[in-house]
């Protein structure tokens, strides 16, 4: 932490220290909303401003917080900001926070939230805190439109709603695949995703838990 | 340090916070929610439109509203088929009666025996709300509502009948939870598009409703194709529920008296 520079504290959440890919947090989520790319768009906006207002506040007033009842201050500020975010979606965004149903409300349980709250903003000042919610929640953000990128388009054929293979189901040739549209589909993505980012970035490679050993044969007789 | 970790200083934190955040929720709750009724409100008559065939895609809020004003809202005792006054359920207009929140209501509502709950909806309103297009005095479509519960989740939408009552406009929903993709194809207007035109009722052979909704396609050749839809494919469950609901909101226990007699001209 020698050398905080904003650029450094917003960026490096999406590739290098991408809270999906990298600490593998908010997955519940990703299954979830990453069936079209609008709604992760939205999905990923909410995060955005979720995770900066609260880390924003939290860090305002972490020389006050008291360290025993911390993370309980901490959820009823995440609490409190993601209830104003889905009154806002209700009000302005009607169809989509529809189709978001429960999962706007359920970014109160989103640990990358909650794990920057009280990794980052509790220790550095608030415009500092903010920037870093804001890059965490692009880098979900990210990981969810690349998500949502392969499954609509090869689960429903379309792109932001609009038709880029024609599907069967709509007179076309292209036969969707209706695995993509499950929250297992999201699973296999993500992993290729981590594989794909790992291949590119070595050191993000964890170390192995354990060393294997070569193959003996024991002879038998 | 220590102050900080005192409990009186813990305990002040902790109202401070709360009181904070409450105030931020509310306020949040109560500035936006006339914005969130409006939405809510628009949504409901762009459906009710959209099963009668009378919205365009992508028809403006104002355009929703100059169309909805030409229907009209009426209520109907589900048991006798009658119309009845809006006074009858504590209500000064027809559109202000909400039969959602009636079917919560122990006295506006009646819990159906589960031999008859085929909908799996569990309590039936004891009135419901139609809405009617009217050209020169007649009835131009029937706009019903109707309910059931699919795979996940209880849909709630609306079936058009020609004036009629028995020639299907239209079916749509406006709110369910089924798997997108599978069972969520009940929104995908190519599905949708086949409805028109189906028979609710034989009415050679009585009052039975035969609509249904069957597993695999059509097979257009036989008699019975004029009540029978396509089912959805890797939706079986979905399409059970909607044969079940759409069988019985216009059976004994739904709007059969009400239908039989409009046909009857009443």
């Amino acid at each position: 932490m020698s050398e905080v520079t904003a650029k450094k504290v917003l960026f490096e959440p999406v590739f290098s220290n991408n809270p999906i890919a990298l600490q593998i947090l908010g997955i519940c989520s990703a299954l979830a909303v990453t069936t079209s790319m609008q709604l992760s768009v939205v999905m990923g906006l909410a995060v955005c401003t979720v995770c900066g207002l609260s880390n924003l506040a939290v860090s305002l007033i972490r020389s006050q917080i008291p360290s025993n009842i911390r993370i309980i201050v901490q959820m009823t500020i995440i609490a409190s900001l993601v209830i104003v975010v889905d009154q806002v979606l209700r009000a302005y965004a009607y169809e989509i926070s529809k189709q978001l149903s429960v999962f706007v409300g359920l970014i109160i349980t989103n640990c990358i939230v909650m794990g920057r709250a009280e990794a980052f903003a509790m220790q550095n000042p608030p415009v500092m805190s903010l920037i870093d919610g804001v890059g965490n929640g692009l880098g979900y953000a990210v990981i969810l439109l690349a998500v949502a990128f392969i499954r609509e388009l090869f689960g429903s054929g379309k792109l932001f709603g609009v038709e880029i293979l024609a599907t069967v189901n709509d007179g076309g040739w292209y036969v969707p695949n209706g695995l993509l549209l499950l929250p297992p589909s999201a699973f296999f993505i993500i992993g290729f995703l981590i594989w794909i980012l790992r291949g590119w970035k070595k050191e993000q490679v964890e170390a192995p838990d354990y060393k294997m050993s070569s193959h003996k044969v024991k002879e038998a007789f | 340090m220590s102050n900080k970790e005192s409990i009186n200083k813990t305990v002040m934190v902790a109202l401070l916070l709360c009181i904070v955040c409450s105030i931020v929720v509310s306020s949040s709750v109560v500035l936006l929610k006339p914005v969130q009724q409006k939405n809510k409100a628009l949504n409901l008559k762009a459906n009710i439109l959209a099963a009668a065939g009378l919205l365009q895609e992508g028809a403006s809020a104002q355009e929703i509203e100059e169309r909805f004003a030409s229907i009209s809202a009426k209520l109907v005792d589900l048991d006798t088929g009658e119309y009845v006054e809006p006074s009858a359920v504590g209500k000064d207009a027809a559109l202000a009666y909400d039969q959602r929140k009636a079917a919560k209501d122990p006295s506006l509502s009646e819990p159906i025996p589960s031999d008859k709950d085929i909908a799996s909806i569990k309590r039936r309103v004891d009135y419901a709300k139609v809405y009617l297009v009217e050209k020169d005095n007649e009835i131009e479509t029937i706009i019903l509502p109707v309910s059931g519960y699919g795979l996940w989740s209880t849909l709630h939408g609306f079936l058009a009948l020609e004036g009629d009552a028995n020639t299907v406009v239209g079916l749509g929903f406006y709110e369910h939870a089924e798997t997108p993709g599978l069972g969520g194809e009940v929104d995908n207007p190519r599905w949708k598009a086949i409805w028109p035109g189906k028979k609710v009722y034989d009415l050679d052979e009585g009052d039975e409703p035969k609509l249904q909704v069957v597993k695999g396609a059509v097979d257009k050749s036989r008699d019975e194709a004029i009540h029978q839809v396509d089912g959805l494919s890797g939706a079986t469950l979905t399409s059970r529920g909607i044969t079940n609901l759409v069988r019985y909101w216009t059976g004994a226990e739904g709007f059969q008296q009400y239908l039989n007699k409009i046909r009857e001209g009443v």
